[in-house]
């Protein structure tokens, strides 16, 4: 027989030790990432020219990020490795993908899908004016640009990456004028005793929080975003409201928002991969078993693409999906190795619950934007005209209030906007969220350059 | 339009020009075009709608907001392009040239 053809999307943590246990089997995998550099979202390398040490780019987590390179440096031959090429959709059992001018669909006997995950974003009133970016964006420009967003940074939204991001730019210089988190310390309170599942992240956290003040950083809790001020020639401040209601403004040259993250699950609902509504993050994400295995048969999921537990769960969760995909194609793996991994799952997901109820999405915040907020950046659309389209035309669902509104349609594909304009809808229309429907994928999952012409499929 | 990104380290790498709306802009090798839009003009590109300038949002190619244009009208995304010497980048759809659609 011929040696099964399996294809891992994206190589960060979850897809490289994926690729890695695949390869370790004895089988040489396929696998495709959009970006030049291998490493995904946390371990992220710089370009080749920049020299900062693996200290001062990744910190704490220096250790393993090296290895982390390490092993993929190791796999490069040893795999079909194809970086610069995005995967835009599944069909008919095959992966399609592009390259430069190139499309190609490829047949794949297993596919593991491990695409990460983007910032969660509510759309706050000023958020396009140039100096306004996602947390990620603000952390990307420090790792892999060497730059800040600008010299007086605001930090605001809520979760582990907002703390953090505000301490690597304090911690490369350009300390930010303030941190506003829209959870009260009360909230934070909340998700301790689940946390405790990794005792180590907690106390990492903890000092995050405790350097940042040390540091003489305001650090706000409770407040909601009211409005990132400026003109045409962008951002001059934020305003805010404290947990009293009181309004305040703070001026700075640039704003980074999120929310905590959102998987990346275009791909898997193209493979048709059956949905659930998770209540604790208020989302809608695929269904899969310990292991990683979708609900259609050859389709695993792993890593922050299919619910968020951060590096470590992610590269724990790439492991049991190859151990999966091997078990599945006949090739028993050690049992003692697959019951080891899923005990340090258990931990990573009992500590991502944690992580969900101390920072939580303020839903209802979202909920009652102002009219005149843009929801949708790509397409211009304002909180009031998703909200007119879905109370005038009775359209109590996310799916077909878009296609009346087109917010989700526009290029971004509802990653920035989808997750609020479910709040929006359902509020609008009183109902749960989750009665409010879920916005689907749609392929290309990112825009495809206008000339791609088909390279045809090697089967 | 001003500078609103600001260098912290790694300033020590080769300079590359290019030219963005027919000006020059000196960069470093290894910078994106966005890092070198938001260190010289502020912003990357102006909003079809008429709601004013836009400086890209995500810097992960997910949210779109950083098309720019070169003079022969391929459309690039400015936080995922490397900078190279002679590039020539609109911040507008070059005249003569269709508009793209998404
Ligand atoms: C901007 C950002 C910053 C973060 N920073 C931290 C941090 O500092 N600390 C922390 O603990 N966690 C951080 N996280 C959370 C982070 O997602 C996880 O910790 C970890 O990186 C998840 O690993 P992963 O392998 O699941 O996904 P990722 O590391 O995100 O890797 C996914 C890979 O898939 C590729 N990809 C995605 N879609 C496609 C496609 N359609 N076609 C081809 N390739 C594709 C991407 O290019 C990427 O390389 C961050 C997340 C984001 C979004
Ligand atoms: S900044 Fe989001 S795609 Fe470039």
């Amino acid at each position: 027989m011929a040696d099964p053809r399996v294809i891992v999307v994206g190589a960060g943590p979850a897809g490289i030790r994926a690729a890695a246990a695949l390869v370790e089997a004895g089988l040489v995998p396929t696998v495709i990432d959009e970006a030049s550099r291998s490493g995904g979202q946390i371990y992220r390398r710089q370009p080749e020219n920049f020299t900062r040490s693996y200290e001062q780019l990744y910190g704490t987590e220096a250790r393993k990020a090296r290895a982390l390179h390490t092993c993929f440096d190791a796999l490069r031959h040893r795999i079909d490795y194809r970086p610069e090429t995005l995967a835009w959709a599944v069909k008919d059992g095959r992966l399609h993908v592009q390259s430069g001018m190139t499309a190609e669909a490829l047949p794949y006997d297993a596919l593991v899908l491990a695409p990460g995950a983007t910032d969660r974003m509510m759309p706050i009133p000023g958020w396009t004016r140039p100096g306004c970016y996602s947390l990620g964006a603000s952390q990307i420009a420090l790792k892999a640009q060497a730059c800040a967003i600008g010299e007086k940074v605001v930090f605001m939204g809520t979760g582990p990456l907002l703390y953090l991001v505000a301490c690597q730019y304090m911690k490369a210089g350009n300390a930010p004028v303030a941190v506003l988190d829209t959870t009260p310390f009360h909230r934070q309170l909340r998700g301790l005793a689940l946390m405790a599942a990794r005792p180590g992240q907690l106390v990492k956290g903890a000092r995050l929080i405790a350097a940042l003040r040390a540091g003489g950083v305001r650090v706000v809790r409770g407040i909601t975003p009211r409005e990132v001020t400026g003109g045409e020639a962008g951002v001059t401040g934020v305003r805010y409201a404290d947990a009293a209601g009181r309004t305040f403004h703070v001026e700075c040259t640039a704003v980074g928002i999120g929310f905590h993250l959102r998987a990346e699950s275009q791909l898997a609902d193209l493979a048709g991969c059956v949905f659930a509504f998770d209540p604790a993050v208020r989302q809608w994400l695929p269904a899969i078993d310990a292991m990683g295995r979708s609900s259609v048969a050859n389709v695993y999921l792993a890593g922050d693409g299919v619910r968020v537990l951060g590096a470590d769960g992610a590269e724990t969760s790439g492991k049991l999906a190859a151990q999966a995909v091997l078990a599945d194609l006949g090739r028993p793996q050690p049992e003692d190795r697959t019951r080891r991994l899923l005990r340090d799952m258990e931990r990573h997901v009992r500590f991502a619950r944690g992580v969900a109820r101390a920072f939580p999405w303020p839903h209802d915040k979202v909920a009652a934007i102002p009219d005149e907020t843009l929801v949708c950046r790509c397409e211009a659309i304002t909180a009031g005209e998703l909200r007119a389209a879905v109370t005038a035309l009775e359209a109590p669902e996310v799916n077909r209030a878009k296609a009346f509104s087109r917010v989700g349609m526009g290029r971004c594909q509802g990653r920035f906007c989808g997750l609020a304009s479910q709040e929006i809808v359902a509020a609008a229309c009183r109902l749960p969220v989750e009665k409010a429907g879920r916005l689907r994928g749609q392929a290309p999952v990112k825009p495809l350059p206008i000339a791609v012409t088909d390279g045809g499929s090697h089967a | 339009m001003q500078a609103r990104f600001r260098r912290l380290a790694e300033k020590e790498r080769r300079a590359v020009v290019l030219t963005v709306d027919g000006e020059a802009v000196r960069a470093l090798e290894g910078d994106v075009l966005l890092t070198a839009l938001m260190l010289s003009r502020g912003f990357a590109r102006m909003s079809e709608f008429g709601d004013g300038p836009r400086a890209g949002f995500c810097m992960m190619g997910a949210c779109q907001d950083c098309w720019v244009w070169t003079g022969a009208g391929e459309r690039l995304r400015a936080c995922s392009t490397s900078v190279a010497e002679g590039m020539d980048i609109r911040t507008h759809v070059p005249e003569g040239i269709w508009p793209i659609p998404a």
